[in-house]
């Protein structure tokens, strides 16, 4: 069961090694802070709906699976994009249509179709914990990483937390602005395989 | 706002794909030769400009009306993927030809999040019929020329000698970066703006 939630996270990594679920590994992860409300979002929806597919999994139909799934994953979705409006809006706002756009992640609908469907719920939750996690991580890397440098600081919070200052004020004023804009993502993106392919494939 | 610079927007300054990382699963499994990005493409526009339409329709007159907000997410993803498999049932049946240019990325498209979240931007920007139909074209317009010039750039850089551990997907990415800046530059363009 170990062995599930720590493969969940370095061999199977959603991102790094199946490249499934760029879109908002890009997106949101302009800072640290989105990449993290983003990374438990989908950690919450993953778990969840892999714990209540392998309970049913002897109910739900072989023909019928893709529509039941795809039903149980976006009820997931609709209760953490209603909670994340409710208690944080702030955040709500800056991730904005990418919470509801989570039902489409392919990773998620994989999972539900490839383990949860096929294996008891102590392990789906396992595997759902472990997959969402080593989502959550290169997330919150990339945040790290394009928030350090684009703004030179570090989990800063709109209207609570100004940030860590990493570097100076002379960096501040006159930051890596390219790296919160779009092609920074990509950049970033293709930093850390490049690295995961030349220390973690030997 | 004026329907030539939406479509000027949708389709050059807020490229779907670089600039809102929207479609980036298709941007990088089918770009590899320049005849799939093609299909790829035209199934993109035919699916989005259908879904919008019915998506719009569903949320004015349905979910509008009926209180039935909450219920958005799922309405939205079961009329897409139900559309997907229509559309698929209808060429084979219908438009042979067609089908057997099409039909091996319509199975894809289902699981595509730009066909999804063009039709949330639609809602959140609360565009017309019109405006939303114009926005969807332009969208899937600029989902094709970045996945066409994205192919052309890949075919080149199958005989080019990268480093071992950039080689694939990094590679591509690295591309991306600078396809999203040289998009950069179109923003201010008309007064438009990221």
């Amino acid at each position: 069961m170990k062995r599930v939630f720590i493969d969940g996270i370095i061999k199977n990594n959603m991102v790094l090694v199946l490249a499934i679920g760029l879109c908002p590994t890009l997106a949101v992860s302009t800072s640290a802070y989105n990449a993290l409300g983003m990374g438990l979002a989908v950690i919450f929806v993953l778990t969840f709906s892999n714990l209540l597919i392998s309970l049913l999994r002897n109910l739900i139909p072989r023909n019928l699976r893709i529509p039941i799934f795809i039903v149980i994953i976006s009820t997931f979705v609709t209760m953490v994009d209603y909670m994340l409006k409710a208690y944080v809006p702030p955040l709500s706002r800056q991730l904005g249509i990418f919470v509801p756009l989570i039902v489409v992640n392919c990773g998620i609908l994989g999972r539900a179709e490839g383990y949860a469907y096929k294996h008891p719920p102590h392990y789906a939750i396992m595997d759902g914990l472990g997959i969402g996690l080593g989502f959550a991580i290169i997330l919150f890397i990339m945040g790290t990483i394009r928030e350090i440098l684009g703004q030179g600081i570090w989990l800063s919070i709109p209207g609570v937390f100004p940030g860590f200052k990493v570097f100076g004020e002379a960096f501040t004023n006159s930051s890596v602005l390219l790296m919160i804009l779009p092609p920074g993502g990509f950049l970033a993106i293709a930093l850390l395989m490049g690295l995961y392919n030349h220390f973690g494939k030997k | 706002m004026n329907l030539f610079l939406l479509f000027l927007s949708a389709f050059l300054v807020n490229n779907i794909v670089l600039m809102r990382f929207l479609g980036l699963c298709p941007f990088f499994g089918v770009s590899a030769k320049i005849e799939t990005a093609i299909g790829m493409g035209m199934s993109v526009i035919f699916v989005m400009t259908l879904s919008t339409i019915i998506t719009w329709f569903l949320y004015q007159y349905i979910l509008l009306p009926l209180d039935l907000l909450y219920l958005r997410t799922v309405v939205f993803i079961l009329v897409i993927a139900s559309l997907v498999q229509f559309l698929e049932l209808f060429f084979k049946k219908q438009i042979p030809g067609l089908y057997s240019a099409l039909g091996i990325f319509l199975p894809l498209i289902t699981t595509n999040c730009a066909i999804l979240g063009v039709a949330f931007l639609n809602i959140d920007s609360h565009f017309g019929l019109l405006s939303s139909v114009v926005f969807a074209v332009s969208s899937a317009l600029g989902f094709l020329i970045a996945l066409v010039l994205m192919a052309g750039i890949r075919e080149r850089l199958e005989n080019a000698p990268i480093p071992k551990a950039l080689k694939g997907l990094p590679i591509s990415f690295i591309t991306a970066a600078l396809m999203a800046l040289a998009f950069l530059g179109f923003s201010g363009f008309m007064g438009l703006s990221l």
